[in-house]
Parts: C-alpha cells; structure tokens; sequence
C-alpha cells in the first residue's frame, strides 16, 4: 500500500465536490470544463468550473476522475482550492499547491497533482478561447512519444519542481514510463539544467539547428560521441553500426520486456528498415507508436534526419 | 476480520504445516549433515520431506532439489539447461512469465543469446504454431509456466514439451502457481525442469524446490557444500524443508478431497458478472487454475477499486499500473491484448482452500456499490462528451 497522507484517503473515500456542473444559462455566469489524461494512459480529469463572468472568478468546481486514489483526491483538493479564485489567481496555482494542500504525496503519485494543475489551465484557457496547442510555453519537439510530452513541457518540470533524477519527472509527468526510448533525452535536459553554461550553449544550438532542419536534435551537449551536432559527417558503415547498437542497447530491451523485438534490416541513406517481432507487430496503432519510439530514439542517438519504416514480416 | 483473496500472491501457513515445522525451530536443531546422531535425526526428517514432494508430482525422492524459493529454481533451471548445451544459444520463453524468468532472458541477451518471448492471444493463450515456427536445432530451453499468476490460465505443458522434445531441447516450467492446485505427474510428463515455491501452498516463505529429471546434465548454480548430493550448496533450510514436505502432504490430500474452492472461486465470478455491468473475466475463455479469478471492470482503475475493498477488510490485487509503481498496466494483460477501457481496472481474486463462502458473501455484498462509486467518478462511463477513442476500445496491443 502507498503511503498516503489521511488527506488524500479522506478526499479518496468522501469526495467533494464530485460530478458536473449542469450549465443553467444563468446570466453572468459561464459553465466551461477543461479535460486532461486518457483511458490509455490510466488517468484523466475532466474538472468542471462554473465562473462568474463580471468578476473573473471561480464560483464553482466539480471533478469527474478516472484514476487511482490519489489521482482522485487530488481532483477533490484541486476543487476545493480554487473556488473563490480569480482566474488570473487559478493560473498561477501549481502542481505543489494541490500536493500541499493533501499533505503530501508519495513521489510516485506526484502525476495526480501536475493532472490537476493542466486541467484547470485546460479549463480557464478554454473559458479564454486559447487554444490549448497556443500554449507556447509547452510545445516543442515530442520526446516522449509514449505519453505525448513535449520537451520544453518536461524541461519546465525539471525547473518547477527542481527535479534531479529521471525517476522524479517520471513519477511527476509519466515521461520515460512507457518504453522508455527517451530516457537517455530526459536525463540530458537533467543535466542542462542542472548547469546553467551548458544550458545557453544547448540553447543556442537548438535554435541554430531548428532553423535549418525540421529535426532538432537537442541532446548535443551531453553525449557530444553520438550527436549529429558535435560529430564529423558518419560514414555508411559507422552509421549502420551505431544504429545496430542504439537498436541492441537501447531499445530491443525495453521492447522486449513488453513481449515484442525489434530487428534491423536494412540502412537505406537516412531510411532505416526494422521488422517489428511479437507484441510489437501484432497491432497497427501499437506498431505506428513504436515506429516513432524508435524513430525518435535513433534520431537523438545517430542522427537527425533518419526515418525509421517498419516492413511486413 | 481480513478476508484473504489475495492467494497467488503468499499463502497462510496451514496450521499443521506450522506444528510440523515447530520442533525444527527449537529441539531438532541439528545440521542435517553432521555425523552425529542429532544432526542423523533432522536428515531423516529432511528426506521424509523430500518423499513428500516427490509424490506431490510424481517423481522420485533424487529428483527434488531444496533451495530457497521460485526465482532461484527458474534462474538455476534456465542456467542449468544452457549449461547443459552450451553450444546452443537460443531460448524459447514467453511474453507473460514472471520477472524470475523474463529478467534472466534479458541478462541473457546482453550476454549473446537470442530469446524468442511467445505472443498470447486475448484469452491469454498460446500458439503452438508461433512455438514451432520459433525453435531451431540451436533452441537451448523452451521455458514456460504452468500457469499464469495473473489470470490462471494452464498452458499446455504436455504438447509444448512435446514440441520442445522434438527439437532437441531442454524443458523448463515454472509451476510456481500450479502445484498444489493442480494435478501434476513428472513420472509421464516431457519436463525435465520444474520450479516450485512453499509460500505458495501453505508452507513458509523461504523455501522452495526444483526438480530435475533423473539423467539430466545437471550443473549446481549455488557452489559449495555437498548438500542435496552436491547439486545446491548452502546449509539446508530445515523447518522450511519439513514445512514444505507437510504441505505438499496435504495438498495431495486436498485435490483428491471434493474441490469447494472452485465452486467458491465460480460463485463469486458469476454473481460479479451477473450484479455488476461491464465486466469480463480475462482469460475466462481458456483453462485455469481453480482457485483464481481476474476481472476487468471498465472505465475504473484497479488501484481505487483495492483501496475500497480494502476498507472492508478485503485484500486482492491489482493488475493496475498504480498500484505497481511502474506506469504501464500488467505485460500480461497487456500481452492479452485487452482494451484499455478494462486494462487498468482489472482485480485479480484469488482463492485458498481456507477461503469461505461467507468470504465471497461479503465480496458480492460489497463490490456493486465499489464500482457503482467508482464508475460515477469516472468521465467514461456515461461518455456522453465521446472521449473514449476508438483505440481505447479495440486492442492495446
Ligand atoms: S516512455 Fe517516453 S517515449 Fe516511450
């Protein structure tokens, strides 16, 4: 059993504020909900917020969870907290004030609260008509394709919460949970942060290469031995074999441990043929999803502009 | 009062199995290698354990090897086979076996060994097809479970090990969760290689046993002393061994006896099924053992569901991802290839012969209105806003 505080079981067992809120069409008041998670991922909130229009500010909050305990108590609390709120004071609350409010949670939980945190952005930036995608801060290059997490989502975690390890902003925002292809990526946004040189001369490099290629490979400072950026161009020969070895060392493991496998078979220029073996082939959204995992992992290892196809077996 | 569905996981120790384990703990300490008729006495009891086991599955008192639990007698068997042919370098294993052997396979792959991981289907069955098509003449071990901890299901151990013979390779299984439960006779089998755990079957934990079929190439693991004729050093385990030897006693006794425990195990997965809406059994389509059910509750998750039968002083368990620490669901059910609508909320009950029937009345009394509460949280179950996709409802893959 988890270690969770009385908070979270007393939100867990007696709820507040559960359900929807009915939009009655009264005058001054905008009924709006904002949605975060997925069936597939195991959690999501749909947080419901009722607003008074005039003042910019929380009336009402209800929460419909599908999740875990903690997971629903941290939608309870976050319901709680932000009535009476204005929207501007709504926006600023974090995933630490949901997790303050319960007493804490057990690190490996600290997902519920940052869920909490993005529905009720979801919602107010729903209210606002912005469109979620206008969301500037967190877009960016995917790095976990598994959970859909872009990089400067993950690297605005890192720094909110001062995370230093890959487990904590696994435990705060899923990424590197899944297959685990972009562990090596989020290790090297650790470092960058941990090092404020390191972080301009990733900066500045991200930004050259994005102006001239729609691959970033942003990970150059940490691993200078297998980037595209610090390294002469590969030879055919060199490239086939890093490849054969990220694909050795790197991904048939993790593939592997969820009963599928990957082989190479063949290097085309930048297209790279795999077959994908066992679980991994047997479905097509799951071999679309590891096509890409793959693809991902090789581009951050080799090089950028490689396209991984997986070929019928 | 705990009502214990939660089996598969570790037993209780049978009362009798406890009063016969008692005296090794405290007058019978003797080391049952010493020369001396003290330390002669606990040999004794330790062989009688070993006859016990034998007949437990049908094999003869040398084949039964002590050692301390289910992961040392899958890592020894799967080191013994590839010791055994060591010029071959291939394992047939499958998708779903427990940590003790995928994470051996893995090792093994980082040391040049090629392992095929067999696919299951949605019943969380094998195709003997897809075993055929994998083994070569350079295929090692074929290792597979008896049956599966998560959902019960029994592989066909028989024709996998006929396959296995067929090819020249050594046949390991994991039976971990069958014995005691299920009837099983080596003396007729294809198995050279089996794994058993005490805490399983009402014997502590700490204690467990491999057989080994007589005339197998067998290389020790565990190097040292000449205990159990050389084949596993270390200083024997005695009140565990004659624990063991006890309860493979009576659990011979008890599959002769009338089977309530399936009767129990039905009634609670029929009444589920009958009083809640939108649940499956996984893996109810396939032969398992008597004693386990796993059932998938849509639009709820697993670990919500164990922390309100767990206010009602019930314990089962979870193939959830939370409850587990990692973030992907069980890679069994995942291997099964359910939808995600029912892959996080699936309960896995699993029952002993100590279980009762005012044990599932209480589960049935209790777990309508579990799932009704849950399921008035979620925002799937009444999804009238369409957020399901269709991949939710489909195979995960
Ligand atoms: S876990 Fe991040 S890409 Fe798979």
């Amino acid at each position: 059993m988890w270690d969770y505080s009385e908070k979270v079981l007393e939100l867990f067992y007696n709820p507040l504020n559960q359900g929807a809120i009915a939009d009655l069409n009264e005058p001054d008041v905008s009924v709006v909900y904002g949605e975060v998670g997925s069936i597939a991922c195991g959690d999501a909130l749909r947080l419901h917020l009722k607003i008074q229009v005039s003042a910019d500010t929380v009336l009402d909050a209800r929460f419909q969870t599908f999740g875990c305990t903690s997971a629903i108590a941290s939608s309870s609390a976050l319901t709680e907290i932000v009535k009476g709120k204005t929207l501007d004071e709504a926006l600023n609350l974090s995933n630490q004030d949901i997790a303050e409010y319960l007493g804490g949670l057990p690190e490996a939980k600290m997902h519920c609260s940052v869920m909490g945190q993005e529905a009720l952005e979801a919602a107010i930036y729903k209210y606002r008509g912005i469109a979620i995608a206008d969301h500037a801060d967190d877009d960016g290059t995917l790095l976990c394709t598994c959970y859909g997490i872009s990089e400067p989502k993950v690297r605005r975690i890192i720094t909110e919460n001062q995370l230093t390890t890959v487990e904590q902003v696994t435990n705060y925002i899923k990424a590197g949970g899944g297959c685990g292809s972009c562990l090596a990526g989020i290790e090297d946004l650790l470092l960058e942060a941990q090092s404020p040189e390191t972080v301009a001369v990733a900066v500045a490099q991200q930004n050259n290469l994005s102006q001239s290629s729609n691959h970033s490979a942003p990970f150059a400072t940490a691993n200078p031995s297998t980037s595209t950026l610090a390294s002469p161009p590969l030879t055919t020969i060199e490239k086939i074999m890093q490849i054969q070895q990220v694909i050795d060392d790197e991904v048939r493991p993790v593939l592997m441990a969820d009963g599928g496998d990957v082989t190479l078979y063949d290097v085309q220029g930048d297209r790279v043929l795999v077959k994908l073996q066992g679980a991994c082939g047997s479905c097509s959204s799951s071999t679309d999803t590891l096509k890409y995992a793959i693809e991902a992992q090789l581009q951050r290892r080799v090089l950028s502009t490689l396209v991984v196809e997986a070929i019928a077996h | 009062m705990v009502i214990y569905l939660d089996n598969n996981a570790t037993t209780c120790i049978d009362p009798d199995v406890l009063a016969a384990m008692m005296p090794y703990l405290s007058d019978f300490y003797g080391n049952p290698s010493s020369m001396h008729s003290f330390g002669g006495q606990v040999g004794v009891a330790v062989q009688d354990a070993r006859r016990q086991v034998a007949q437990l599955l049908g094999a003869e008192d040398t084949e039964i090897i002590f050692n301390s639990c289910g992961s040392e007698g899958n890592n020894t068997a799967i080191h013994a086979a590839l010791a055994a042919q060591p010029d071959k370098r291939h394992i047939v294993t499958t998708a779903v076996e427990h940590p003790a052997i995928l994470n051996v396979c893995k090792h093994l792959e980082k040391k040049g060994y090629t392992v095929t991981y067999l696919s299951v289907n949605e019943q969380g069955e094998l195709d003997l097809m897809e075993l055929e098509a994998a083994m070569t003449g350079g295929t090692a071990l074929v290792s597979t479970m008896y049956a599966n901890n998560e959902t019960g299901v029994i592989f066909p151990v028989e024709q996998v090990g006929a396959i296995a013979k067929y090819y020249g390779a050594t046949f390991h299984v994991d039976a971990v969760q069958a014995v005691g439960k299920v009837p099983i006779d080596l003396k007729s089998s294809t198995i050279d290689l089996l794994t058993l755990s005490g805490h399983k079957l009402h014997a502590p934990k700490g204690i467990g046993a491999l057989y080994v079929r007589r005339g197998f190439r067998f290389r020790p693991f565990l190097l040292g002393g000449h205990q159990e004729r050389g084949r596993r050093a270390g200083t024997q385990n005695v009140p565990g061994i004659v624990a063991l030897g006890k309860a493979a006693e009576l659990a011979q006794q008890y599959l002769q006896s009338v089977d309530t425990e399936e009767d129990h195990r039905n009634t609670l997965e029929n009444q589920l099924l009958a009083t809640i809406p939108d649940c499956a059994v996984n893996g109810g389509g396939a032969p398992r053992l008597p004693n386990t059910t796993n059932i998938g509750f849509k639009y709820i998750e697993g670990e919500a569901i164990l922390y309100m039968l767990n206010r009602e002083g019930i314990c089962a368990s979870s193939g959830s991802a939370c409850t587990s620490g990692s973030l992907d669901p069980s890679h069994v059910l995942m291997s099964m290839g359910l939808p995600y609508t029912i892959l996080h909320g699936s309960i896995r009950f699993s029952l002993s012969r100590f279980t009762t029937a005012a044990d599932i009345q209480q589960v049935l009394a209790v777990m309508p209105d579990i799932v009704n509460r849950l399921r008035d949280m979620s925002p799937f179950s009444n999804d009238q806003a369409g957020w399901l996709q269709e991949r939710d409802l489909v195979r995960a893959g």
